[in-house]
């Protein structure tokens, strides 16, 4: 699904990710944990293709192709979502009308028919009804005036309707209360499919009671500073990261 | 909701067209000698045949023009206008006799129709959803008019003004330049002398008009101005929705746009007047495009009564336009909702003039301002509350929102109150969009123009509900369209 290989990136000049090293493969749901400032919003937005965010060595493969050649919609056509840490506010534009069109973006990327109106609501219903979510904020504008448990819930939603075949779940946890965490696990979790895979990164362990991993890597100083099951976490939850900070330091 | 997300669909579809209309239909018209003298404007009053008074009205109008100083206050940069350089009538050489019926009108005109995208033919407008009845006017000169008939059921007359003349001389003449005077400025007067034609609406009291009344104005002879003249009268009780569109052929020279827009409302009527204007822009550079210097007033004469102008201005090499309401009737309620895009060297100076006379007048203004490129623009709406005016009360709103670091968004407001007890409010943003929000919208695989039109479709999401159904459907296609090439 996604090899990444030896990936150095820089953001402003300065290089972030140096030398970066993570296979997922389908089927699989990757943690990525890492203290503070070790590079982990920079390898979401480098994957997503994020202006500003320079490969300078390395490569991604994503089925096959090299993913630095594609644009931001590109990858999201060819179905790579990531989940922001901060979503945007987008004034006026209703949540449905937005989700649609990215609906239809994608479909029309992948050369499918696009769906009517009565179609597309018909499914998002389906979804909201799945994640236990009101209409109510379909009809509100993206994400303006949502407290952060709902712009979280909001892109698990985007997810579900997108059904994306690597979801990036970008510290989507950070701030939430259980029950907000759980609705983005379960979101997660319903996306688990042989063909489907996520890479979630996050500062705690504690989502990953509920979604829990394959695979754990402890990102810091821009390398992958050790992989492990998902005991890994429990560790890193008692001992810290500072082990690895000075380690690479 | 729905269309906004099908509109922007239909933008992928048309995208990559940059002036759709920009077509000319060759057909011979007949013209009046280029120029402006005394012996033009008596030119086209023989030409319509029209009654002395109105010649002698022309005349005077001329006169005072000729002595007028072009209005310099608005922050537009032009080179000086040579009068001299246009022709002041343009008629479709077919259409010397007046067509009868659709079957007599000239075929070439019909197909220009069919690529702006009007249906022309009554079948047709049956057939799709739209409940409109269309004046149109080509050049100078209305060639069919639908749903007449239906019209006159209930009383309402609509009919190019040259038509009015002959058929209520006596509206004509009591109501024509009683809301913009001859002399209000010095493009309204140049109407008053050389105007050609336009649309005029009477509803009787206590009509609700069974339809949008709409008006496709399309200037297509090489330097002729365009000088329609639109007179809306709505009598006590009554009710219109009256539209406007245009569009222009690609032009390097400047042409010149000066129509005059009248409304009266009677007590308890109401008049919603909306445009959506996209002439000829230019190029990217700034060469050619419409001069759009647009005079547009209602006045709410009677108590209760109500007008609302909502326009989308996304063309025009230059638009200066100010539809203002004069609020005279108690109680009487003006409404401006304005949207302006610029884009590439485009100038517009818009916005509106609320004057408050009545009691318990009310007013409010929504604008909302995209500028792209290296244009300009500028808000200036004048909020005058006269001492009398008891009650008043008025809300502004004014956003702006900045595409690229090469263009420019200016907000002059005029607030001027004679009566301790009005209310008038006044809040003004200005934002861009920003590099987070486009990344956010691309990620979830929308293309960077339709994330541009979504994001501005939604800035402006206000003022196009405004829009009756099927004039908010092009306006958002507009929007898009407009603001190609303005990212990236």
């Amino acid at each position: 699904m996604l090899e990444i290989k030896d990936l150095h990136a820089t953001v402003g000049g300065t290089e972030i990710l140096k030398g970066l090293s993570l296979t997922i493969e389908p089927g699989e749901i990757h943690a990525i944990m890492g203290p503070n400032g070790s590079g982990k919003s920079t390898l979401s937005y480098v994957l997503a293709g994020r202006e500003g965010y320079e490969v300078t060595g390395g490569r991604i493969i994503y089925e096959g192709e090299d993913l630095t050649q594609l644009n931001p919609e590109e990858r999201a056509g060819k179905g790579i979502f990531l989940a922001f840490q901060y979503p945007v506010e987008i004034p006026g534009v209703p949540n449905s009308t937005f989700l649609k069109e990215a609906v239809n973006a994608v479909r029309r990327y992948n050369g499918e028919k696009e769906l009517d109106a009565i179609k597309f609501m018909k499914m998002l219903r389906g979804k909201t009804k799945e994640l236990d979510m009101s209409d109510e904020m379909l009809k509100r504008a993206v994400n303006v005036g949502f407290s952060g448990g709902e712009k979280k819930r909001n892109e698990v939603l985007q997810m579900a309707v997108l059904e994306p075949k690597l979801a990036i779940l970008d510290e989507t946890d950070s701030g939430l209360d259980i029950d907000a965490l759980k609705i983005v696990a379960d979101g997660v979790n319903a996306l688990r499919s042989p063909e489907r895979s996520s890479l979630v990164i996050t500062h705690y362990q504690r989502l990953l009671d509920y979604i829990v991993p394959d695979k754990v890597h402890v990102l810091a100083n821009g390398k992958i500073q050790r992989t492990g099951g998902k005991e890994l976490a429990h560790e890193l939850e008692k001992n810290g990261y500072a082990d690895f900070v000075g380690e690479a330091a | 909701m729905v269309a906004t997300a099908e509109t922007v669909d239909q933008v992928q579809t048309i995208s990559g067209e940059k002036y759709k209309y920009g077509f000319v239909t060759d057909i011979e018209s007949e013209m009046a000698p280029m120029g402006l003298n005394e012996d033009i404007v008596r030119f086209i009053s023989a030409k319509k045949q029209e009654p002395e008074w109105l010649l002698e009205y022309r005349l005077k109008a001329y006169r005072r023009w000729l002595e007028m100083p072009e209005p310099k206050w608005a922050k537009v940069d032009f080179p000086q206008i040579d009068y001299q350089a246009y022709h002041y009538y343009a008629a479709p050489k077919s259409d010397d006799d007046g067509p009868q019926s659709l079957d007599e009108v000239d075929p070439k005109l019909l197909e220009t129709y069919e690529k702006l995208g009007i249906p022309l033919r009554e079948q047709e407008l049956l057939a799709g959803v739209k409940n409109v009845a269309v004046d149109y006017v080509f050049d100078s000169v209305s060639v069919a008019t639908t749903f007449k008939k239906k019209l006159e059921e209930v009383g309402v007359i609509f009919c190019p003004i040259s038509e009015a003349l002959e058929r209520c001389p006596d509206l004509v003449r009591k109501y024509m330049g009683s809301v913009v005077p001859m002399a209000d400025n010095k493009h309204a007067c140049l109407n008053a002398a050389v105007f050609t034609d336009g649309s005029f609406v009477y509803i009787p009291p206590g009509v609700r008009c069974p339809m949008e009344l709409s008006t496709y104005f399309r200037i297509n002879e090489m330097n002729t101005g365009q000088f329609e003249r639109t007179l809306i009268i709505a009598d006590k009780g009554s009710y219109v929705s009256y539209l406007e569109g245009c569009t222009a052929p690609m032009r390097d020279e400047n042409q010149l746009h000066a129509a005059v827009v009248e409304l009266i409302a009677l007590d308890d009527a109401e008049i919603k007047y909306s445009t959506v204007q996209n002439w000829y822009p230019g190029d990217e550079d700034g060469k050619g495009g419409i001069y759009n210097f647009v005079t547009k007033r209602g006045a709410c004469r009677g108590k209760n009564s109500k007008i609302s102008w909502t326009q989308v201005e996304t063309g025009s090499a230059i638009t200066w336009k100010y539809p203002s309401c004069i609020l005279q009737g108690d109680n009487s309620v003006g409404e401006f909702y304005s949207i302006a895009i610029t884009n590439n060297a485009q100038q517009a100076d818009t916005g509106t003039k609320m004057i408050h006379i009545g009691k318990n007048t009310t007013s409010r203004i929504i604008s909302k301002g995209i500028s792209a490129g290296k244009s300009d623009q500028t808000y200036r709406g004048l909020v005058k509350i006269s001492p009398k005016a008891v009650d008043a009360r008025n809300y502004t709103q004014c956003d702006s929102l900045l595409i690229g670091d090469k263009c420019g968004a200016h907000t002059v407001p005029y607030i001027e109150s004679r009566n301790k007890g009005a209310i008038v409010e006044h809040e003004a943003t200005t934002s861009t969009i920003s590099e987070d929000q486009l990344f956010y919208l691309r990620q979830r695989g929308i293309p960077e123009e339709a994330a541009v039109a979504l994001v501005v479709n939604g800035f402006c999401r206000e003022v196009l509900q405004q829009l009756p159904m099927e004039f908010a459907v092009e306006a958002q296609k507009l929007v898009g369209i407009s603001l190609e090439g303005s990212v990236g």
